[in-house]
């Protein structure tokens, strides 16, 4: 599965990652790893946006692994 | 939790948050704040280096008690919502120089993103000059990250890195308790405060600090960002917190007419030059710092106090930069720009052309 690393990084930057990537995939999976919960926030709103759904967001380390998809 | 943890980050939670802002903002100012700046993150971090005699601007000097509150308003929303995340190491310096060159372009203005959407919202007509040069600022900076402008990762760190800024706010509210305004005195202990201008004028200390911490909770809770706002419009036509900088705007604007606090104008606004130019221009610098630090002053005392040290340090960064700004003649007066504010405008918007060019990383 496609991987975003956007832990540590400052907005709107996690968000700017996980678009490119999903305009990049168009459809699938994506991992996207953040930091913070307005990331989580951020990203969720972002990929719904653009018709991807949130399938998991599971805490990981001090942040958070999410998956979003796209059928 | 989690339901309680999404209301304030919901389109109608941003709304609440500046609507809530913008009926404490204009109460202030009817609780002795000066006039269209019930809340001003850039005029009392100002007035805070006053305080401290960073500059010797008599007529701005006064530790504004909202500031503290919002640091610390944070932080506790922070903690209650098991969101504290201690954090720092994304390019410090760079933090710093972006944070007091912010407040060197707001200074040209006179205010903040807050206290534009404030002046406009009590009629002050020359606002629509800086937040125009806000956008512009904004959007010059949105190129540069499109174009991979990055500061680099933050990484975890200590709690107590986290908590750096949040002390360092306590022990001015100490100082402030310790030295109390005496009236008609410049000076009381260590602390410097104003007898006449902007810096007397204020809701008191209580009131001023119960607001802070209601706006800094709300405002972490819901990410409330005036720069944001306008990023997010330009670059991913996205209204979420556009909406809640609008709720403000309007909210403010009713306020006033219900308090009588409503004068429209261009002329003789209060703590507010005529110079359009200028008032854009200064904008300009500070809308293109806030987007290269990655938030607006209000936004980077939130982040400070949920732990993220790079915040932290653009705070320090505007407070030492209104220090720079009053000592060398580059802020704004009601009679107009500084004898130095054309080559502080310059200045600044060179200084965040070279940050932005030059940090920048192909994209992965």
């Amino acid at each position: 599965m496609a991987l975003v690393d956007a832990r540590g990084l400052s907005c709107p930057q996690p968000v700017l990652l996980a678009l490119g990537e999903m305009k990049k995939l168009g459809t699938g999976s994506l991992e996207i790893l953040v930091d913070t919960d307005t990331s989580v926030e951020n990203v969720t709103r972002a990929a719904e946006s653009q018709g991807w759904n949130v399938k998991d967001v599971r805490p990981e380390g001090v942040g958070y692994r999410m998956i979003v998809e796209k059928a | 939790m989690a339901a309680v943890k999404n209301l304030f980050a919901t389109r109608w939670g941003i709304i609440g948050v500046g609507v809530f802002i913008g009926v404490l903002a204009t109460l202030l100012q009817k609780w002795g704040n000066p006039a269209n700046m019930g809340i001003c993150v850039a005029c009392f971090d100002r007035d805070i280096a006053g305080a401290l005699g960073l500059h010797r601007a008599e007529v701005v000097q006064y530790m504004r008690p909202e500031i503290i509150g919002f640091v610390l308003g944070s932080l506790i929303a922070a903690y209650a919502f098991r969101e504290f995340r201690p954090r720092a190491g994304s390019a410090p310096i760079v933090r710093f120089v972006l944070g007091a060159f912010a407040m060197i372009g707001a200074l040209v203005f006179l205010g903040c993103p807050w206290r534009a959407l404030l002046r406009l919202a009590g009629g002050d007509g020359n606002a629509i000059f800086g937040i125009a040069g806000l956008a512009f600022g904004i959007w010059i900076g949105t190129l540069f990250l499109k174009s991979g402008y990055t500061l680099g990762r933050a990484t975890p760190t200590y709690p107590a890195v986290g908590w750096l800024l949040t002390l360092t706010m306590l022990g001015f509210l100490t100082l402030m308790l310790v030295f109390p305004q005496v009236p008609n005195e410049p000076k009381s202990g260590v602390l410097f405060y104003s007898v006449k201008g902007p810096g007397s004028q204020h809701a008191p200390l209580v009131v001023s600090l119960l607001v802070g911490l209601a706006v800094g909770f709300l405002a972490q809770r819901s990410r409330f960002c005036t720069m944001g706002a306008l990023r997010d419009l330009i670059l991913f036509r996205q209204v979420h917190l556009f909406s809640g900088m609008l709720a403000l705007l309007v909210t403010a604007f009713v306020m006033n007419l219900l308090l009588g606090q409503f004068h429209p104008g261009f002329e003789k606004q209060p703590v507010a030059h005529t110079m359009g130019l200028w008032n854009f221009l200064g904008m300009t610098v500070a809308g293109l710092a806030f987007l290269l630090g990655g938030g607006c002053p209000g936004r980077q005392l939130f982040l400070a106090g949920e732990g993220d040290g790079d915040a932290a340090l653009f705070v320090l960064g505007m407070i030492v930069g209104a220090g720079f700004s009053h000592n060398f003649g580059m802020a704004s007066s009601p009679s107009g720009i500084g004898p130095y504010g054309v080559a502080a405008v310059v200045t600044g918007l060179a200084v965040c052309l070279f940050i932005g060019f030059t940090m920048r990383q192909k994209a992965a």
